[in-house]
C-alpha cells in the first residue's frame, strides 16, 4: 500500500498493463492521468504518448493504433467525452478493444467541472462496455481487467470514476505489477489488423442489406458481455485477492433488506455508511451497487430486488423530459414484478449527497413511491 | 475518523498540506484520504482542504462538515468565512497568527496559535506556511509524529527544499504550547 492520489494510481496501473499506444488531450478532472502518463513516458515506462490537438485526436489516435494491432488506452472527462462522441461509436462498430478511463464530469451548460455521471451516460447506446466503480482501488483493480475482457471480446470498455471525489482523493492503495497482470493479461494479438503486407478496410461503408446485422452483431456481442465480466472478474479477484461483487452488481445488505437504494459509483460508499447507521438501529436497509451499465445485468437485478418493499434509484444524470436512464433500466428488469420503485435524481454538478441525505432518502422509502430531486439544504460553508 | 478541514488562499498549499498529512498517518499505519474543496484554483481565493484519519479504509466521499480539526493558513480569511462552521464541540483550532491564543473569542473550541509565517519566512524565504504548520500536529495529536511528516516531505520535494521544509515544520512543532 501506498499514499497516492487516485489519479496517480491509474497511470500506474495503466503503465502496468503495457499499452502500445496512449494518446490523451488533458480535461480537468481526468488532467492528473494524462499528466501522470505523459511523465511515465518521458521516464522511459511508456512506448507511446502521443500528445494531440483535442479529444476527438485522442480518441481517433488510439483507434488507429487499435486497428494497427496495438493495446491502446486514453483518458478523458465530460465535454472531451462529447467531442469524441463520432469516433466512440465508430471504435465500437468496428470492434476495438480500447480502454479509457473517464473522470466523470457533468456537461455544459451551464459549464461545471464538477462530478455527475452525465457524460458517460450520454454515451450509453454507443457499444462500449461501462464498469462504474466505487474507490480508487476499484478503479485500478478495474484497468487491467477491462484491457483483458475488451481484447477478448473485440468491444471497447469505459472505465467510469467520479471526477474529484476519486480523482483528487488522495489513499492507500495498492497497485498490481506487471508480473501480476502479465498472469492475468496475454499480450494483445488481435486476429485482424491493419498491415501494408495484407491490406484491409476496417469500418467498411454498409449497405442495408448489411448494416442492420453489424449493429445486431454487436449488440448480441453487448448482452454476451454479461457471463465474460462475471468470469474475468472472478478469475482476477482470485489473483489479487479483492473482489466487487460479481463484476456487474454488488450487493451491500441487500437480502434481508425491505428497503433498498440503487445507485452507481462513490455514492455507493456514503449509502454504505447509511446502510450501516441504519442497521444499527434495527431498519432493514440495503444497497444494491450497479458496476456494469453496459451490459445492463437485467437478471441479477431482478433477483436481488424482487420481493422488496420499496426500491430506490439514486442517479446523478437525467434524460429531459424522460425517466432518467437508471431508474429506466431497473425498471425494465423489474416489469413482470410489482415492486414499489422511486426516483431520486441528484448529485449533479458536484452538489454531494450526504451520508445524511441517503438517510432522508431511505425514509422516503417507507412511503409512497416518488419520482423527484434531491433536494439540498444551503451549503454550510460561504 | 477524525476529520480535518485547512482553510488557506490559493498558492498557499492547503491542499499540499492536507495530501502531506495523508501520507504521513499512512506512513503510521492509519487509513487516510484527502482532497480539496472542488473548485478552480486562483491564486488568492480562499482554497479548503481536507483529510479524514480512520483505523479502516475511508469509504465516505463528501466534503467534510463537521471537522474535529481545523487549520487556519490564513487568519484574514476569518473576516469572511466562519472557520468554526460544522466543527465539533471541544474541536481544536490551529492559527497561523501573530495573536495570542486568548485574542480569540471562537466559542467552545481548544484554540492553538502560531507564528507560521515568521518561521516560513526565515526558513525557506517565502511566506508559504503549509509544511511549517503541520509540524503543530506533531504536537498536538498521537497519531502523527515528526518523523512520518519528514518522510512525507522527503517524499514530495527534492531534498534541499525538502530540507527547508522539514526545519519549517520543526521549527513550528517547538513554537508550539499546548
Amino acid at each position: 500500500m501506498e499514499t497516492m492520489e487516485g489519479s496517480k494510481g491509474v497511470a500506474d496501473v495503466v503503465v502496468n498493463c503495457e499499452p502500445d499506444v496512449v494518446a490523451c488531450f488533458p480535461i480537468t478532472p481526468s488532467t492528473h492521468i494524462a499528466e501522470d502518463l505523459n511523465k511515465a513516458y518521458m521516464d522511459g515506462k511508456l512506448k507511446t504518448y502521443v500528445t494531440v490537438e483535442s479529444e476527438f485526436g485522442a480518441i481517433s489516435t488510439i483507434v488507429g493504433g487499435s486497428a494497427a494491432g496495438a493495446r491502446s488506452f486514453s483518458t478523458t472527462s465530460s465535454q472531451g467525452l462529447a467531442l469524441m462522441h463520432e469516433v466512440i461509436f465508430a471504435a465500437a462498430g468496428i470492434r476495438l478493444p480500447l480502454v479509457m478511463v473517464v473522470a466523470n464530469r457533468s456537461l455544459s451548460a451551464p459549464l461545471s467541472i464538477w462530478n455527475d455521471h452525465q457524460d458517460t451516460i450520454s454515451e450509453r447506446d454507443s457499444g462500449w462496455l461501462q464498469l462504474y466503480c466505487e474507490t480508487n482501488q476499484e478503479v485500478i483493480d478495474t484497468v487491467p481487467l477491462a484491457f483483458r475482457i475488451a481484447e477478448e471480446l473485440m468491444l471497447p470498455v469505459m472505465v467510469c470514476m467520479d471526477g474529484f471525489y476519486l480523482t483528487h482523493a488522495v489513499e492507500q492503495l495498492d497497485i498490481p505489477t506487471k508480473e501480476v497482470i502479465r498472469k492475468f493479461l496475454p499480450p494483445y494479438n488481435p486476429k485482424i489488423k491493419l498491415d501494408p503486407e495484407n491490406p484491409i478496410t476496417l469500418g467498411v461503408y454498409a449497405k442495408p442489406e448489411h448494416y442492420q446485422d453489424f449493429r445486431n452483431d454487436l449488440d448480441d456481442d453487448v448482452h454476451a458481455a454479461r457471463e465474460k465480466i462475471k468470469e474475468r472478474s472472478k478469475e482476477w479477484a482470485n489473483i489479487i485477492g479483492r473482489g466487487y461483487g460479481d463484476g456487474l452488481i454488488e450487493k451491500y445488505n441487500t437480502d434481508d433488506a425491505e428497503r433498498v437504494l440503487v445507485a452507481m459509483s462513490s455514492v455507493c460508499g456514503n449509502i454504505k455508511e447509511a446502510v450501516d447507521e441504519l442497521r444499527a438501529n434495527g431498519e432493514k436497509v440495503g444497497l444494491l451497487r450497479i458496476k456494469s451499465f453496459r451490459p445492463f445485468p437485467y437478471d441479477e437485478v431482478k433477483k436481488a430486488l424482487t420481493g422488496k418493499k420499496h426500491v430506490g434509484v439514486v442517479e446523478k444524470d437525467m434524460s429531459a423530459g424522460a425517466f432518467p436512464p437508471l431508474y429506466v433500466d431497473v425498471a425494465s428488469a423489474l416489469y413482470s414484478e410489482t415492486v414499489p420503485l422511486s426516483s431520486f435524481i441528484g448529485g449533479l454538478g458536484g452538489r454531494d449527497i450526504t451520508v445524511n441525505d441517503i438517510k432522508e432518502l431511505f425514509k422516503k422509502l417507507e412511503n409512497e413511491p416518488v419520482r423527484e430531486w434531491i433536494l439540498k439544504r444551503e451549503l454550510p460553508l460561504k | 475518523m477524525i476529520e480535518v478541514r485547512f482553510h488557506g488562499r490559493g498558492g498557499q498549499g492547503a491542499v499540499t498540506a492536507a495530501e502531506l498529512l495523508a501520507v504521513a498517518v499512512g506512513y503510521k499505519g492509519w487509513h487516510s484520504q484527502s482532497f480539496p474543496m472542488f473548485g478552480v484554483e486562483r491564486r488568492g481565493a480562499p482554497v479548503q482542504a481536507f483529510c479524514r484519519i480512520d483505523d479502516k479504509p475511508v469509504r465516505i466521499h463528501q466534503n467534510v462538515e463537521t471537522p474535529d480539526i481545523v487549520v487556519v493558513l490564513d487568519p484574514t480569511l476569518m473576516k469572511d468565512i466562519d472557520i468554526t462552521s460544522g466543527l465539533k464541540k471541544g474541536g481544536l483550532i490551529i492559527i497561523n497568527t501573530v495573536k495570542k491564543t486568548d485574542e480569540f473569542n471562537l466559542g467552545d473550541y481548544k484554540i492553538i496559535t502560531v507564528n507560521a509565517t515568521d518561521i516560513a519566512r526565515k526558513e525557506l524565504g517565502v511566506p508559504i506556511v503549509n509544511t511549517a504548520i503541520l509540524g503543530t500536529f506533531a504536537k498536538l495529536v498521537e497519531w502523527v509524529d515528526l518523523e512520518s511528516l519528514e518522510k512525507a516531505i522527503k517524499g514530495r520535494f527534492e531534498q534541499q527544499l525538502a530540507d527547508k521544509n522539514i526545519n519549517a515544520m520543526r521549527a513550528c512543532a517547538d513554537e508550539t504550547h499546548v
